[in-house]
């Protein structure tokens, strides 16, 4: 058995040895440099676009909306974010002109020398104050005003959320060229297929014409989920009219200002409860930035509106959200996926409760949390792997939580201590794969070959981008056939080679991808065993029995495609039924000290208990769990993205703070494995449960350790010094 | 003429002598196993040895190298002989994405090799001009001392 096993991963030794290939550093003959000319107004017309008649232009390649052969559109979700701005910009930084040169710092200076005027419209920045609505939901479950009328009390509160910097370490990358006809498209990316479909429709081309393919990815987080469609379509279209490849390789300052970003989030609770602390009525409201185009917008509402409730069971139930159009650049995709933002909310608002009722927030979470059986606010009925309670009670009891309460509580009234400290918890569930009947319209595959020669390779879309995915497929498949893990490989996402597994994204590849490959590998394993008798024991073996499988020909493929689990039921109309099939779990205590002079926080501790399902290689799982938590940890205390005249003015790593070595606290991670019985080898979702509590849960530790709760992030010595005000 | 010894090598350097060390190294000697993440010394993804001390290649110029020794990650192990310390990044989950790894590595080497302190606070200290998006640094931490303390076995 390879799954429970720490395979060493299979990316390693290239990656720790500096021969991972990342796009920028492959060789490609003859490639020419390509930059962006971008929008230096959030809302305008554009009146001119002048070249400098001072630069050599002849040297350079030119593109505008104008040199697009098909739509002038990034397909997505909604048809409104164009490729390339055309006689109207709707945000900072949007692409006007691009430009190709053979010298990387030549194209930047012919970048320079392009100048656009704009005739300046009106823009709007404050999300309350926009009345373009992208998307909007409504969730309710049994009667809200009877809820309130049978409360004892009840509570309200306000929370806000900033946006947040992805921060890959790679910047984006992508090369595009021309070789027999295919318009070849490569570079970091998370999801292969959603390149495709935009190139489709840029280029008027079938699949067979376009290909693209991954290279080793520096790191997703969200950040290429969706811009990579926009920055292949740039590469592709200078590559095409140059005749030769070019690459668009951003530095820092452009990644971080031109494209995608956590949304920021407002959201107000309402809740009434019963003087035990039972939750009688939640009544919620969220309010998203979606930025200038809707992008995955809808989907992240989606997201932050199925997870508002928390992982509490309430009889009645409200939560009313809308995302907006602002003239900044489009938020997307960020680990969480508008999670975090909403959990943030339900989570702190416990310690509102908590005084309000003067019961401490643990009882309150305990009374209240979901249990197998429990009902969501949608009306989905919890019928396996709830371990939401086990997490809870596991990081109360590693984290020493309750009796810390107390020697903080002491310590804090000790005026001569130099610091105040504090503990503070919080608890989630995350859904793992699409909302509701998302994977039904993915329609995702994913397969097995067995090469004549003996070779077992796992076809799937899926990227690895850090996580662990090769791995993780690698062990799933040799499991489910019963080899070595070492028999397989994973070929690379390469839409000419691969079938569409739909994006790397969700917490789905494990649950959702990885059940497809297991799948497969079964029918595999059922070919063997009918064409060669057994499932091969040896090299030897296998070759003669891929032999008989492939009779002549050079590989067999075995591919299957999602089929929902008949018990899933789901009305995208009402948004009522199972939003997902199953949920992860997680809770976390956050330990930290507070420099009275400075208002420094120092995290002492992180004890994270998550639950799951079953970790198919528990490095990597912990590896996500303490990773996504520091991601959190950054959102709750350093980082953030400030706006002025809508676009970002600390774009850059030297004032845009993320945690370093010195700022990560010690991790003592709980793994809790609930198995799912439709998840490969019980497995549910992990990579973005660990990003979602860190930031209550560090609130909350502040507010004992001060006294003060402070409704928004980050929790920085400056907010920290005005609320003791 | 700029003339570096590099992973043991000795070059003359016949390039634009303000030409960024990490240039130099990418385009001129094929050496890509140096990353670029932000252009401005706050990474570290950029880290080689200079005169076994660790720098951020994309702030020095190449003619400050003149004369002087550079380690890139290219001179620890290969694929199939691995070195200790890269060897412990790999059983312990040090790397993930790995853009930030060859920088980390060498910002590690070095302290390793120092032969000073080698613990939890000492490490940290040492890679905290190193950023890593994806570990949270405790498999990294935990990957160094695994090599420190095999390297006195």
């Amino acid at each position: 058995m390879s799954v429970g096993k720490n395979e060493p991963r299979r990316d390693g030794p290239a990656k720790l040895t500096g021969r991972a290939l990342y796009l920028d550093d492959i060789n490609i003959p003859g490639c020419w440099h390509g930059v962006t000319v971008r929008s230096t107004v959030p809302h305008g017309k554009i009146k001119s676009i002048a070249y400098d008649p001072s630069f050599p232009w002849d040297e350079c390649v030119v593109v505008t909306a104008k040199d697009i052969p098909g739509k002038n559109l990034v397909t997505l979700i909604e048809a409104d974010q164009p490729l390339l701005a055309d006689g109207i910009v709707r945000h900072r930084e949007e692409a006007i002109v691009l430009i190709a040169h053979p010298d990387r710092a030549t194209a930047y200076e012919a970048a320079k020398r392009v100048k656009i005027e704009y005739e300046a419209l009106p823009p709007v920045f404050d999300m309350e104050k926009s009345d373009k609505v992208f998307k909007s939901y409504l969730i309710e479950r049994g009667d809200l005003d009877a809820g309130f009328a049978a409360a004892d009390v009840v509570v309200e509160g306000e929370y806000r959320t900033p946006s947040q910097e992805q921060a890959y370490i790679e910047n984006n990358a992508i090369a595009a060229y021309e070789e027999d006809g295919v318009l070849i498209v490569t570079g970091s990316l998370q999801c292969p297929y959603y390149v495709l479909k935009a190139m489709k429709a840029i280029f008027n081309r079938g699949e067979d014409k376009i290909r693209v393919i991954q290279t080793v990815t520096g790191g997703g987080f969200g950040g290429k989920e969706e811009y990579p469609s926009m920055l292949a379509g740039h590469a592709a279209l200078l590559a095409l009219k140059a005749g030769r490849p070019v690459k668009i390789a951003y530095d820092r300052h452009e990644d971080m200002a031109a494209t995608t970003k956590r949304h920021p989030a407002l959201v107000r609770h309402r809740t009434g409860l019963a003087k035990d602390g039972r939750l009688l009525a939640q009544d919620i409201e969220v309010v998203m930035d979606g930025g200038a185009y809707a992008t995955l917008s809808g989907v992240v509402l989606s997201r932050g509106t199925l997870h508002a409730a928390g992982a509490y069971e309430c009889p009645n139930v409200r939560v009313r959200s809308k995302v907006v159009m602002t003239h900044t650049p489009p938020n997307g995709a960020f680990r969480g996926f508008g999670a975090p933002q909403t959990l943030f909310a339900v989570e702190l608002h416990w310690e509102r409760i908590a005084d309000a009722l003067k019961i401490d927030s643990l009882t309150l979470r305990q009374r209240n949390i979901f249990k197998l059986g429990s009902t969501t606010a949608t009306g989905q009925i919890l019928v396996e792997s709830v371990g939401a309670e086990e997490c809870l009670q596991k990081t109360v009891k590693h984290s020493k939580y309750v009796s810390k309460r107390k020697e903080y509580d002491r310590w804090n009234k000790n005026k001569r201590n130099k610091t105040w400290k504090g503990i503070g918890l919080a608890v989630c569930h995350h859904g793992a794969g699409f909302t509701g009947s998302g994977e039904v319209y993915l329609a995702s595959r994913a397969g097995v070959a067995l090469t004549k020669d003996g070779e077992l390779i796992v076809l799937a879309a899926s990227t690895e981008i850090g996580q662990g995915t090769n791995t993780m497929f690698a062990q799933v498949a040799a499991d489910a056939l019963g080899v070595p893990a070492s028999w397989f490989t994973v070929e690379t996402p390469d839409t000419h080679k691969v079938p569409d597994s739909g994006p790397t994204v969700a917490s789905r590849t494990c649950m959702v991808v990885g059940g497809l490959v297991s799948r497969a590998t079964h029918d595999l394993r059922r070919a063997f065993e009918a064409e060669f008798g057994r499932v091969p024991k040896t090299a030897a073996d296998l070759k003669k029995a891929a032999a008989a499988l492939c009779k002549g020909a050079p590989a067999r493929r075995f591919e299957v495609q999602y089929e929902k689990p008949p018990e899933v039921t789901w009305d995208d109309a009402t948004y009522r039924g199972d939003a997902y099939g199953v949920y992860s779990y997680a809770a976390i205590a956050v330990d930290l000290e507070i420099d009275k002079l400075t208002c420094e926080v120092r995290l002492v501790k992180v004890t994270t208990a998550q639950d799951i399902g079953k970790a198919i290689n528990p490095l990597l799982a912990e590896g996500q769990i303490i990773g996504g938590s520091t991601q959190g940890l950054g959102w709750a205390l350093l980082e953030e993205p400030l706006f002025k005249d809508g676009v970002m003015i600390n774009n850059q790593l030297t004032n845009y703070v993320i945690p370093t070595s010195l700022d990560t606290p010690s991790f003592q991670v709980l793994l809790v494995e609930k198995p799912y019985t439709r998840g490969p080898f019980g497995a549910k979702g992990v990579g973005e449960l660990p990003m979602d509590i860190p930031g209550p849960a560090v609130a909350a530790a502040v507010k004992h350790a001060t006294g003060r709760m402070i409704p928004t992030l980050p929790q920085t010595p400056e907010r920290i010094s005005q609320a003791l005000k | 003429m700029i003339k570096l010894t590099v992973n043991g090598k000795k070059i003359s350097f016949k390039g634009a002598p303000f030409k960024r060390l990490i240039d130099a190294l990418r385009e001129d000697l094929a050496l890509t196993g140096t990353k670029e993440g932000c252009g401005e010394g706050e990474c570290g993804a950029c880290t080689v040895l200079l005169d076994g001390e660790p720098v951020n290649s994309c702030l020095i110029p190449v003619c400050q190298a003149d004369g002087r020794k550079i380690e890139t990650v290219e001179s620890l192990g290969v694929p199939e002989k691995l070195s200790k310390l890269q060897a412990g990044f790999l059983a312990c989950g040090g790397a993930q994405c790995g853009i930030c790894t060859p920088g980390m590595l060498m910002t590690a080497h070095a302290h390793v090799r120092s032969k000073g302190k080698c613990d939890d606070k000492s490490i940290r200290t040492a890679l905290s001009g190193n950023l890593c998006r994806c570990t949270g640094y405790q498999d990294i931490v935990k990957s160094v001392l695994k090599a420190a303390k095999g390297g006195k076995k």
